[in-house]
């Protein structure tokens, strides 16, 4: 067995923050998966796909981290079903280049395209359609699991259920995906028919999209955080279907092209604090009066799910420093409170978010960490600076108390206690990894952070206590 | 539909090409020793490209099979056979290789008798349709020796001699000869290896093949800095080159 060579490295996440030194493997193929892992030469792994979760999820400080590059094979695919066998990091941008043509679309996508197959699973990622569709796992026919153990176990709904729904949102702690199966979705267009509706509170946010959400397959809505009193959470819609061929208008030469943007680049780090709540303000005042409701606008699917891809490095926009996302879940019953005092709080502490997003959530998966539940789920950008971190557990509280919880996949901040209690369903999760993986093979900074694996952080039983007090 | 034949398809930049010639349109034939590995490239291939791919087993260094291997890939692609590429090869331990003879036959029968074998095979066949194109892998480690892999830079410094002439020889029959010499490539052969600088990634480095082949450009260096690089180590007089630390 020939040693699988590693680069030493300083490894970040998208949010640039942390930043930490980790022994990185980048594996051409799949067989040397378990020679890296059997190999002894690290003290755990954990794989990293394109490196788009926002914090600590694919880092491993001090250890080993398996790079999915190169392991991005198609293996098969069945236009029938639309299902798609793949290598766990195939990315979605390759499956939409190539499928798109052919009249194929994700299932369900998340904000960017840049993100792996295997990332998406780990993350369960949920996309503008969750409230009709729910997470990837959905869509997941089965995937292939090398366990610490050196096992390739194939799970499904059906089939090793409990390590599916551990490893549907499980952050790479189960095991290591090699492959997978994805159903995609027919779709006779490249475009997406949007009605953009502008709401002038929170309130009326959330009144338009119990209203109407069900018409719709995709809807999110953009909202201000720094508009305060009566117009707080002010907000535009964008709500949309996919186009059939027939609403497209005449000059649509291939109705599944998609208009060839090209893309631009931030090209150097900006200053830290660029982006503060005078510029975002000014920015949101201006992009807020200038939305007019329109309904039934043609947008191809690039613009309409991945604003931000086009600007590569859009990163950089926050400087050295780096940023947090931070994005919260939030039950049908106790969110709307909880969203309102959110944004008071937010716009209290004069923090300016640039990317402030919520949508509705649709019921919540089995996935024993799996982010979304039924509800809302607010999204914002906050950056780096002083007082960050106790000002995000204060808002961690906040959630908290209206029964939410955090998206591990942005997060860099939370503590074991309140991760505990905002995931119900951990003690299940740490039984089947002890299971799984009973030396600790698998790890990252962020399951050390979270005690995620017993016998790390926390202990369970006093993060129960804290969520009864 | 054009097909090409790819020799040593599995290493990571051919892996690359084969995808770029794919993107265009091109059927393609793999020629590697790893079964699994061939036909997980070739599935890739297929599924994301739509293209047809066939799939030979050869190790060269197995010199008997090379005449019965080639004869099948050829006779199977027949007259849509575009050209061929070469991208087999073999790094090695340069300080192994100083005392193991073993190991500095092994880095010399790869990059250098194996291809003389295969090249000499695929050049009657392409002489003989007055058409085609063939296009190896050799190195800017060939270009002048240094104490840091001079075994290496000897075998593709033989083989970049070897394409010379074979270029002069098949020009008047219509076939091309490409001699690529690319600098540190990003792939398995460089990873996690000290001193390397300026790495190219597979995917530039395959549109620059790409390229080079459909303009046919005899020595073609890649990334294209390579070929100033060059010039200057080159012309470093000896007496002072022999002092370096390179």
């Amino acid at each position: 067995m020939t040693v699988e060579p590693f680069v030493t490295q300083d490894l970040a996440g998208w949010g640039r923050f942390p930043v930490e030194r980790c022994h990185l493997f980048r594996p051409e193929r799949r067989d040397a998966v378990p020679a890296i892992l059997a190999s002894g030469g690290q003290p755990s792994y954990v794989a990293r796909g394109l490196g788009r979760s926002y914090g600590d999820a694919a880092l491993n400080a001090g250890a080993g981290v398996i790079g999915y590059e190169r392991l991005n094979r198609f293996i098969a695919f069945d236009p029938e079903s639309g299902v798609l066998e793949c290598e766990a990091g195939a990315s979605l941008a390759e499956i939409i280049q190539h499928f798109l043509p052919r009249g194929y679309f994700l299932p369900v996508t998340p904000g960017t395209k840049f993100v792996t197959v295997g990332g998406a699973i780990a993350a369960d990622v949920h996309g503008k359609n969750h409230h009709r569709d729910g997470t990837i796992a959905r869509f997941v026919q089965e995937f292939t699991l090398l366990t610490p153990g050196g096992e390739v176990l194939t799970c499904s709904p059906d089939r090793n259920e409990d390590v599916f729904w551990a490893t549907a949102g499980g952050m790479g702690l189960t095991g290591v995906i090699l492959t997978a199966k994805v159903r995609l979705r027919p779709v006779e267009t490249a475009y997406v028919l949007v009605d953009y509706q502008k709401a002038r509170n929170l309130e009326e946010a959330l009144g338009l999209f119990a209203e109407s959400d069900e018409q719709y397959q995709y809807s999110v809505a953009w909202i201000d955080c720094l508009a305060r009193g009566a117009a707080m959470g002010r907000a535009v819609l964008m709500r949309g279907n996919h186009a059939p061929a027939a609403a497209l208008p005449r000059g649509v030469r291939d109705p599944l092209a998609l208009p060839g943007k090209g893309w631009r680049a931030v090209p150097v780090e900006l200053p830290s604090g660029l982006l503060n709540r005078f510029t975002v303000g000014a920015f949101n005042a201006v992009y807020y009066g200038r939305h007019r409701d329109v309904r039934g606008e043609v947008v191809d699917l690039e613009t309409f799910f991945y604003p931000l891809d086009s600007v590569h490095h859009w990163n950089r926009m926050y400087g050295r420093r780096g940023f947090v996302q931070y994005q919260v879940a939030l039950p049908p019953a106790a969110g709307p409170r909880g969203l309102a005092e959110l944004l008071r709080r937010l716009a209290g502490s004069r923090r300016a978010s640039f990317l402030a997003v919520l949508k509705r959530f649709g019921p919540a998966n089995p996935g024993l960490l799996s982010f979304p539940m039924e509800g809302y789920t607010l999204a914002l950008d906050l950056p780096v600076g002083p007082g960050l971190v106790p000002f995000l557990h204060e808002l961690d509280r906040v959630v908290l108390e209206h029964g939410g919880r955090v998206y591990l996949a942005k997060d860099a901040v939370l503590t074991p206690e309140t991760f505990a209690a905002m995931y119900p369903n951990l003690e299940r999760f740490r039984e089947i990894k002890r299971r799984l993986d009973p030396q600790g093979l698998l790890s990252s900074s962020m399951a050390r952070r979270l005690g995620m694996v017993a016998g790390e952080g926390v202990p369970s039983g006093a993060a129960g206590a804290r969520r009864e007090a | 539909m054009s097909s090409v034949l790819i020799l040593g398809a599995t290493s990571g930049m051919a892996r690359a090409v084969a995808a770029e010639f794919a993107a265009h349109g091109y059927d393609l034939v793999l020629v590697g020793r790893n079964r699994q590995e061939l036909d997980a490239l070739a599935a890739d291939l297929a599924v994301r490209y739509q293209v047809r791919t066939d799939v030979h087993l050869l190790d060269v260094l197995n010199f008997d099979d090379h005449e019965r291997v080639l004869g099948a890939c050829l006779t199977a692609a027949g007259d849509a056979l575009a050209g061929a590429l070469l991208f087999f090869g073999y790094l090695g331990d340069q300080a192994l290789a100083e005392r193991d003879f073993g190991e500095a036959r092994r880095i010399i029968d790869t990059n250098f008798t194996a291809c003389v074998s295969v090249l000499n095979i695929l050049a009657g066949h392409f002489q003989a349709r007055r058409s085609g194109f063939i296009c190896a892998v050799s190195s800017v480690a060939g270009d002048r020796g240094r104490q840091s892999n001079y075994i290496y830079g000897a075998a593709k410094g033989g083989l970049s001699i070897y394409l010379q002439g074979l270029r002069n020889r098949l020009h008047r029959s219509n076939v091309r000869v490409i001699t690529v010499k690319p600098g540190f490539v990003d792939t398995p052969m460089t990873y996690g290896r000290q001193g390397m600088f300026l790495v190219a990634s597979p995917k530039a480095v395959a549109r620059g093949i790409y390229r080079a082949v459909e303009k046919g450009t005899d020595v073609a260096y890649l990334p294209w800095f390579w070929r100033p690089i060059m010039f200057v180590i080159r012309s470093v007089p000896e007496p002072v080159f022999k002092r370096l630390r390179l």
